[in-house]
């Protein structure tokens, strides 16, 4: 859910508030949005991929919240991850255009992998992409 | 709570009285603003029509596929590759499918994907320097897609869930709502109505679904239409314990563990999820994507960013370490019953009402499961485009009365009770609804007597969804998703009641087999009294009949 609304980060720009489909932000003070209906957030991350400022954190728990330490997240460099690895921000491309499932599909449908009951099987190699 | 985000009292909005109300009039009015409610109101628009798109949250962001990334239905007219792809799920399916509907959806996605890639989406490109269509990323795809919505000139009302369907003696005839953050009340006065409104996951938290309570569902069925297939409604998908991605297509490299470490006999993620589940009742479940070959490890990291962002947000490597695993009820979004359709317009037999997406039966392209997001992608775009231009098409030969039209709320649950009635507990609602829905050992081991014992409850719960809410744009909203998730359990459950046979998604205990005498849809209707028929595919085959 989401857990961090970075205050040194944030832009005020609105955006989180529009995007999330389930109106977990209001406007507060300043225009920094604040975290109004935390039960409501879904945890799809949406917020992150549209946050130009890369100042929003959903911590991976959907069901609880949990503590997060922004200073903590930035050293992970967990904030904003999420936005880069779609591609999305100024001076990236979309990273669709690397999207690979075409490839897994092919595999998959020439190569069946093993049933899991058959621990020892090894899996084919695939051709290398 | 954290201490980032110290909570304040939320500001509560107030329903509006209908002085300050939007009023709108349109050809087309589109609910729901996922992949069928944009391709609906794009072709909508594409045909001439003025068209309105409402969605309950937001046009780009709402819906199950935007958080997402989904492969597509997406096969290439060549008529050998067309034939496997037409057989391959006829048997998971219970072949309860229709070929003609195949057909219509091959050709129309590939269609589609042709206009998607015209649009600029930025498709990877294969070794022959083909561009592979057979995938969508969710967040781009979406956003893609309410820019061609809004470059059509279709007008997006965000954060504006419907209540009601307006109707009058021609049919339906628009739709009434709130905008969820000022109370504001809207109106669109409009010739006919798409529901894409999604299927219902009850709240789940499966990924992109909560938005997801049937809401469609309730308000078609408040206007007189019926469901087809909703015993195929317990789909369930694999996420990690903690988290709510229920992406499930890598789970097919994982190994499924006991909490020793021993591994969990017969577990898979397509016919052995079952197992999973049933250990899951007494016992914690783990998994480990350890079956990945090494050189498709950095091709699943491109594939899917978001089936890893939980992973990697929690400091775990999903193909070298074991997490625990739950599965969470994607309903009929997963699922393939729906709003019955009854025609190639994707109409509902309701004059000036029309189907479209996950809302709708998918049973005429995958009978009674679904097994991903590839066949409901490619519906969610075809009967889109087919219910937006069947609309528009309706709206056009209404003619020029069509403005003297003075349509009136046909909604009942939480909206019409009298005064003074009791205060709806939406909460205590949606609660009771879950405890019957949820329990693996009840709908997705479905046996005549659980069945009967949960409709008792859930038919009691409906009484009780029939009272007043706060007045609040929150709770309106939260109470017409309660009375939509009760209906929709009863559909579910006094529709598998009928089904005495183990079909498709549909598993009974009491009976094991499938069963060739019950190779027939069962058709679902009436909201208080719930009645169901079968009816055989030969009936059902609509384009089969236009074509003769």
């Amino acid at each position: 859910m989401i857990e961090l609304v970075s205050q040194d980060r944030c832009v005020s720009c609105g955006i989180c508030v529009r995007v999330c489909p389930t109106q977990v932000f209001d406007n507060g003070a300043k225009g920094i949005p604040t975290i109004a209906r935390q039960e409501d957030c879904q945890t799809c991350f949406m917020c992150e991929a549209y946050c130009p400022a890369d100042a929003l954190y959903v911590a991976p728990e959907a069901d609880r919240p949990v503590q997060v330490d922004e200073a903590t997240l930035v050293a992970e460099g967990k904030l904003g991850k999420y936005r880069a690895s779609l591609g999305w921000g100024t001076g990236r491309r979309s990273t669709a255009q690397e999207d690979d499932s075409f490839r897994i599909l092919a595999l998959a449908a020439r190569a069946p992998t093993a049933p899991p009951q058959a621990p020892a099987a090894p899996t084919a190699p695939g051709p290398r992409p | 709570m954290p201490i980032s985000a110290a909570p304040v009292p939320a500001p509560v909005a107030k329903v509006g009285d209908a002085s300050d109300a939007l009023d709108l009039v349109a050809d087309v009015l589109v609910l729901g603003g996922g992949p069928a409610g944009t391709w609906a109101a794009w072709a909508a628009a594409a045909a001439g029509a003025k068209v309105v798109l409402a969605d309950k949250g937001w046009c780009g962001a709402s819906g199950a596929t935007a958080p997402s990334g989904t492969g597509v239905w997406h096969v290439p007219p060549d008529p050998v590759q067309r034939e496997e792809a037409r057989a391959s799920r006829e048997s998971l399916g219970g072949f309860l499918a229709e070929r003609l509907w195949m057909d219509r959806v091959l050709d129309r996605t590939y269609d589609n994907m042709a206009q998607v890639a015209a649009w600029g989406y930025p498709f990877p490109v294969d070794e022959h320097g083909q561009q592979a269509r057979r995938s969508l990323q969710g967040p781009e795809y979406m956003r893609l897609m309410r820019r061609q919505v809004l470059a059509a000139g279709v007008r997006i009302l965000d954060h504006s869930p419907a209540l009601e369907l307006l109707k009058d003696d021609y049919g339906v005839a628009g739709a009434a709502g709130v905008e969820r953050r000022t109370g504001r009340r809207w109106r669109v006065q409009a010739q006919a109505v798409v529901i894409a409104t999604g299927g219902c996951a009850f709240l789940s938290k499966a990924l992109g679904c909560d938005v997801l309570t049937g809401d469609g569902g309730l308000l078609a069925a408040e206007v007189g239409a019926e469901f087809s297939g909703m015993e195929f409604s317990n789909a369930y998908g694999i996420s990690p314990a903690f988290a709510s991605v229920t992406k499930t297509a890598f789970y097919r490299y994982a190994t499924f563990y006991h909490g020793d470490g021993r591994v969990l006999e017969g577990a898979g993620s397509a016919r052995g999820r079952s197992v999973i589940a049933r250990t899951l009742l007494t016992e914690p479940v783990y998994a480990q994507l350890d079956q990945a070959p090494e050189s498709l490890r950095e091709s699943l990291r491109k594939s899917q960013p978001n089936f890893f962002l939980p992973f990697d947000k929690a400091g775990i490597d999903p193909l070298t370490q074991r997490f625990p695993v739950t599965m969470r009820l994607e309903g009929t979004v997963r699922g393939t019953g729906g709003i019955r359709l009854v025609n190639a317009e994707c109409g509902t037999g309701v004059p000036g009402l029309y189907a479209a997406g996950d809302a709708a039966t998918r049973e005429l392209i995958c009978g009674g499961f679904t097994g991903g997001g590839s066949h409901n992608a490619a519906w969610a775009m075809s009967s889109g485009y087919w219910a937006g231009g069947g609309a528009a098409a309706h709206a056009r030969s209404l003619g020029v009365n069509a403005a003297s039209r003075r349509p009136i709320g046909a909604g009942r649950a939480t909206l019409r009770s009298a005064p003074g009635s009791r205060t709806l507990d939406h909460a205590a609602v949606v609660k009771a609804v879950q405890d019957e829905v949820f329990p693996y050992d009840r709908n997705l081991f479905r046996s005549t007597a659980k069945l009967n014992d949960s409709l008792e409850r859930l038919d009691q719960l409906w009484q009780a969804v029939q009272d007043h809410p706060e007045q609040t744009a929150r709770d309106v909203v939260r109470a017409r998703e309660a009375a939509a998730m009760t209906a929709t359990a009863r559909w579910m459950y006094a529709t598998a009641r009928e089904r005495r046979e183990t079909r498709g998604m549909h598993k009974h205990e009491d009976f094991h087999e499938q069963d060739p005498a019950q190779r027939r849809r069962l058709v679902t209707s009436g909201i208080d009294r719930i009645q169901v028929r079968a009816e055989s595919a030969s009936e059902t085959s609509v384009l089969a009949k236009a074509a003769a």
